[in-house]
C-alpha cells in the first residue's frame, strides 16, 4: 500500500509545483537555520574531556583582605602564587596542576624562519597526565624538573611541524627569549574545546604551541597572558609575593568522598591562613567540577544562545508557513479524496496516503534544509570569532537534521490531513 | 460595504484564517526584536571612539633578550631603547607624529583603575569612579587626534618614565570631558585634584579632551566606556606599542617603512604580520562579532518576510480558486472588479490586523523574556509601529495578485458548472 500512496504522493505533488516548492523550500530553511545555530550550540558546550571531566575540579578560595568585602561574594575565579604553591606542594588529590597562559619569542635555529611569537603554556608536571593529553614523541617532565626550574620543553605537532618538519625533535635544543631548552616530548593532536583549564586567554582559542614549567617561566619573567586581579598593595615587581590572583590551579579527585575531602581540606588551609593573618575573610571555598566551571564563566557566548532561539522561532513560522500551504493543497483536492472516499477507502487510508505525501515533502525540505545547513555552517566558518573554525557537521546533528524535518512535516500534515479526511464522500460527488 | 459577509466568509475558513494570523503574528514578534538588536549593535559600531582615525596606525613590538624590568637599571635601559625606537619613527619622512602608548581605543588590551575625590579610596567605594589609563607622552594629542577642550597638553617637562609593573605618583593629568562631568558636575575640573587607585598623593587635572574611548569593547566596560584618564609617563618593559599618525594620505607608505627602520635600530626584536596595523583593522577586530551578528538578523529577517509573504500568497490562491464560482456569481450580480480586488483586501487586511495584535502582545513578552536573558533593553515603542505598519504592508502587497486574479474571474463563471 506504501509504495501506491508514494506514488500517489508524487503524482499530487508534480500537479502543483508551485505550491510543493513553497513547502519545501519553508521547511528546508527552517531546518536548516535551526541546524546552523543547533550544531555551533552543540559544538560549544560540548564536554572537552568526557572521559573524565567529572574527577577534574577547579578548587576556588578567598585569600583578599576586607576591603570592598560582601558575603555574598564568589571566591576569585585564580589563585595566588603562595596559595597555588602551597595547594600544588600540598599534595592532596591524585593529580594537581598549577599554570598560567603566555606568550614567548621563539628564534628557530635555521636561518629560513624569523623570530615569531609563539602563545605557551606554563605549568607543572601533572598537567599531561592528568588531562590525559596525547604524546607523539618523548613524554612531560617530571616534579623534578619543576623544583629545578628546569629548562624543558614540550611543543604542540603544529609547532614541530613548523621547526622541525614533523621529525622526533626530543633532546634537541630550542631558543626562547635568548634561553636555550631542552625539547623533552611533542603532543600529538590535542585541541580540547572550549579551553577549559583556561577561561582568561579566550575560550575557544586556538591552543599554545609550547609548554614549559612554570617555575621556568617565572624565573625567566616570561610574558604572561591572561588577567591579573589586585587588592591591597597590589602587583609589585615580584608576582610571587605579589597580593594578586594570577594562576590557574586544577586538581583530579577520582571519587566523591576524595571531593569531600579536598573541600574540608580547603577550608581547613583557609581558616589556617586566616589565623595565620594572611587572609582576612571568613572562609569562603568552591570546588566547582568541569562542567560546573564552564557553566559558572558561561563560557558559551550569549549570542550563540540567541541564535539559537532565533532560528527556532523562524523554523516555527516555517512550520506555521507549512501547515497553512499543506491545509490549502489537501484542501483542494477534496474532489479527488471524495472519489477515493466513495469508492471504498476509509478515512484512515485516505489519513495515511496524505502523511505519505507530508512525509515525502519533509524528505525533499530535510535534503535541502541539509544542504542549508552545510551552507550556514560554511558561512560561519567563515566568519572571523575564535569558535568559527570549530562548526562541523557530525553524524548524530546529520541524522538529526533528517530527522526533524520528516518529523516536521508530519506534524505540519496531521491537521490538514485530518481536515481533509472529514470530508463526506456522497457531497463531493454531488456537486462535480 | 460591510465587513458582515467577509467575517461570515472566514468563519468557514478558521483554520487557514487563524494559521495566516498566528504566522502574521510570529513574523512581527520575531522581525520586531530581530531588527531591534540589530539596531542596537549598529549603535555600538558607529560610537565614535574621539580619535581621528584616519591615518593612524599602531606598532605592538617586543624586544629579545631585553634587560630586565626588575632592577631601576633594567628600567633605564629599557626607556632608552624606548626612546631611540621613538626618534627613529619620527624621523620617518612619511610620518607626522609618534607617541608611546600602553593602549588604544577598542584594542581590547586596557588597564583599568578607578579615580576619586579623596586619598586612599578603594574601588567600589563611594565617590569612585572606573577609569581606563592610557599612559603616554606630550605626542600624544597631535598623534591621536584628540582634541583638547579646556586647559593645556602634557609638555615634555610632564613626562616621567617607569617601569611596567611599578607604581608611581601622577603628579599630572588629562581626563576626558565626560570623566569631567562625573566628577566636577560643576564644569570646572581644570586645576582641580583626583586620586588615582586609592593612592594618597593627588594627580592635577591640567587639561580635558572632548572624547576618548576605554580599549574595551565589552559589555565589562559599558559603564565607563568614556571615562579614559591619560597619565604623562612612558612605561618599560620588554614590549613597547607606539601609536603613529601618517602624513595625510601616506598611511601605507608610513607603516612598510616601519619594520626595517625599527630592525635598523635594534635587531634583536620580534615585528611580526601582526604588529603593525591600521586603526581601521583594530576597528574591524573589535567589532566584527556585532557586525556578523547584525547580518545574520538581516538575513533572517528578509527569508522571514519572504517566507509569510509566499504563503500568504499561498493560502489566498486557493481561497481565490475555491470561491471560483461565487466570484462569478457576484460579478453577475453587478460587483464591479475592484469590488471583488476590495473584498480580498479588505479580508487580508481583518486577517492580518488580529495577527499583529497578536504579535505586538508577542514581540513585548519576547522582548521582555530576552531582557530577563541577555542583555537587551526595553523595545521602543516606534520599531513595533513600524513593524506593524510593515506587516500589513506586506499582507496587502501578498495578497494583490490572488486578488487580481480574482478580479478577472468573468461572470460567465456563474452559468458553468463547476
Amino acid at each position: 500500500m506504501f509504495g501506491y500512496y508514494l506514488d500517489l504522493a508524487l503524482r499530487s505533488l508534480r500537479r502543483n509545483k508551485a505550491l510543493t516548492a513553497l513547502m519545501v523550500v519553508a521547511i528546508a530553511l527552517g531546518i536548516g537555520a535551526s541546524m546552523t545555530t543547533l550544531t555551533v550550540l552543540h559544538v560549544l558546550s560540548g564536554d572537552p574531556l568526557p572521559d573524565k571531566s567529572g574527577k577534574l575540579f577547579y578548587p576556588q578560595l578567598d585569600p583578599q583582605d576586607m576591603d570592598g568585602y560582601k558575603p555574598q561574594d564568589d571566591p576569585p575565579a585564580q589563585v595566588s602564587w603562595i596559595d597555588g604553591m602551597a595547594l600544588l606542594h600540598a599534595k592532596r588529590a591524585r593529580y594537581q596542576a598549577l599554570m598560567t597562559g603566555g606568550a614567548v619569542p621563539i628564534q628557530p635555529a635555521q636561518s629560513s624562519i624569523d623570530p615569531f611569537f609563539e602563545d605557551a603554556r606554563y605549568t607543572s608536571a601533572d598537567f599531561f597526565p592528568m588531562f590525559e593529553v596525547p604524546f607523539l614523541y618523548g613524554q612531560g617532565w617530571n616534579a623534578a624538573d619543576d623544583e629545578a626550574g628546569a629548562r624543558v620543553a614540550v611543543l604542540t605537532r603544529e609547532l614541530n611541524d613548523k621547526l622541525f618538519g614533523g621529525k622526533d625533535s626530543t633532546g634537541q635544543t630550542l631558543r626562547m627569549d635568548d634561553v636555550a631548552f631542552r625539547i623533552v616530548g611533542v603532543l600529538d593532536a590535542w585541541r580540547p574545546t572550549p579551553h577549559f583549564y583556561d577561561l582568561n586567554t579566550g575560550s575557544y582559542s586556538s591552543d599554545e604551541g609550547v609548554f614549559v614549567p612554570l617555575t621556568t617561566a617565572t624565573d625567566l619573567k616570561f610574558a604572561r597572558n591572561g588577567s591579573t586581579d589586585c587588592w591591597g598593595k597590589g602587583s609589585g615587581d615580584n608576582m610571587k609575593i605579589a597580593t594578586c590572583t594570577w594562576l590557574q590551579f586544577w586538581v583530579q579527585l577520582d571519587t566523591p568522598a576524595d571531593a569531600a575531602a579536598y573541600s574540608e581540606f580547603l577550608l581547613n588551609y583557609s581558616r589556617e591562613q586566616k589565623t595565620l593573618g594572611r587572609f582576612q575573610r571568613p572562609a569562603n571555598v568552591r570546588l566547582p567540577d568541569l562542567m560546573g566551571w564552564l557553566d559558572y564563566n558561561k563560557v558559551v557566548p550569549s549570542d550563540v544562545h540567541l541564535q539559537a532561539w532565533l532560528a527556532f522561532g523562524f523554523l516555527l513560522v516555517c512550520l506555521v508557513n507549512t501547515v497553512g500551504l499543506m491545509l490549502a493543497k489537501f484542501l483542494r483536492r477534496s474532489g479527488e479524496l471524495g472519489v477515493r472516499r466513495a469508492l471504498g477507502a476509509s478515512r484512515r487510508s485516505l489519513f495515511a496516503q496524505l502523511l505519505v505525501e507530508a512525509g515525502a515533502v519533509g524528505l525533499v525540505g530535510g535534503i535541502g534544509g541539509l544542504l542549508l545547513a552545510l551552507l550556514g555552517l560554511w558561512l560561519v566558518r567563515r566568519q572571523p570569532s575564535d569558535y568559527a573554525a570549530l562548526a562541523h557537521l557530525d553524524l548524530p546533528m546529520l541524522l538529526a537534521t533528517f530527522v526533524s524535518a520528516v518529523v516536521a512535516s508530519l506534524l505540519a500534515g496531521l491537521l490538514p490531513a485530518w481536515r481533509a479526511c472529514l470530508i463526506p464522500p456522497a457531497l463531493q460527488l454531488k456537486s462535480n | 460595504m460591510t465587513l458582515h459577509p467577509i467575517l461570515a466568509a472566514l468563519r468557514k475558513h478558521k483554520a487557514g484564517t487563524v494559521l495566516i494570523a498566528l504566522q502574521i503574528a510570529l513574523t512581527l514578534a520575531i522581525v520586531c526584536n530581530a531588527v531591534f538588536i540589530i539596531g542596537q549593535r549598529i549603535d555600538r559600531v558607529n560610537r565614535t571612539t574621539g580619535l581621528d582615525e584616519g591615518d593612524l596606525f599602531l606598532v605592538s613590538q617586543q624586544w629579545v633578550g631585553a634587560p630586565n624590568a626588575d632592577s631601576t637599571d633594567g628600567v633605564e635601559k629599557l626607556d632608552a631603547m624606548q626612546r631611540e625606537d621613538l626618534a627613529a619613527l619620527r624621523q620617518l619622512p612619511d610620518v607626522a607624529s609618534v607617541a608611546p602608548i600602553n593602549s588604544l581605543p577598542l584594542l581590547n588590551s586596557s588597564w583599568t583603575g578607578s579615580v576619586s575625590h579623596k586619598p586612599g579610596a578603594q574601588l567600589g567605594g563611594k565617590g569612585n569612579t572606573r577609569t581606563a589609563y592610557y599612559f603616554t607622552d606630550e605626542q600624544m594629542l597631535s598623534t591621536l587626534g584628540v582634541r583638547l577642550v579646556a586647559g593645556r597638553a602634557f609638555n615634555a617637562g610632564d613626562v616621567q618614565h617607569q617601569g611596567f609593573r611599578d607604581r608611581r605618583d601622577r603628579p599630572v593629568a588629562i581626563i576626558t570631558q565626560q570623566l569631567a562631568d562625573k566628577l566636577f558636575p560643576k564644569g570646572d575640573a581644570v586645576g582641580k585634584v583626583m586620586y588615582t587607585d586609592g593612592s594618597n598623593a593627588p594627580t592635577t587635572i591640567i587639561g580635558v579632551v572632548a572624547r576618548m574611548q576605554i580599549p574595551a569593547t565589552g559589555s565589562w566596560g559599558n559603564d565607563f566606556a568614556w571615562y579614559s584618564t591619560l597619565i604623562p609617563t612612558r612605561l618599560d618593559a620588554n614590549f613597547a606599542r607606539y601609536a603613529v599618525r601618517a602624513k595625510p594620505g601616506r598611511l601605507d607608505a608610513a607603516m612598510r617603512a616601519v619594520a626595517p627602520t625599527l630592525y635598523k635600530v635594534n635587531p634583536m626584536r620580534v615585528l611580526d604580520d601582526d604588529s603593525v596595523k591600521p586603526f581601521s583593522e583594530i576597528r574591524a577586530r573589535a567589532y566584527r562579532a556585532d557586525v556578523g551578528m547584525a547580518i545574520l538578523m538581516g538575513v533572517i529577517c528578509l527569508i522571514l518576510l519572504c517566507v509569510t509573504a509566499a504563503g500568504i500568497v499561498g493560502l489566498t490562491s486557493f481561497w481565490v480558486g475555491q470561491r471560483h464560482r461565487q466570484i462569478g456569481v457576484r460579478r453577475a450580480l453587478g460587483a464591479r472588479k475592484i469590488d471583488i480586488l476590495r473584498y480580498f483586501q479588505i479580508e487580508n487586511l481583518l486577517i492580518a490586523g488580529a495577527g499583529v495584535v497578536i504579535g505586538v502582545l508577542l514581540s513585548l513578552g519576547l522582548n521582555m523574556w530576552l531582557m530577563s536573558h541577555y542583555e537587551m533593553t526595553r523595545i521602543p515603542l516606534p520599531y513595533v509601529l513600524t513593524g506593524v505598519l510593515a506587516m500589513l504592508a506586506i499582507g496587502q502587497a501578498a495578497v494583490f495578485a490572488p486578488a487580481r486574479r480574482a478580479s478577472n474571474v468573468p461572470p460567465v463563471v456563474a452559468t458553468r458548472a463547476a
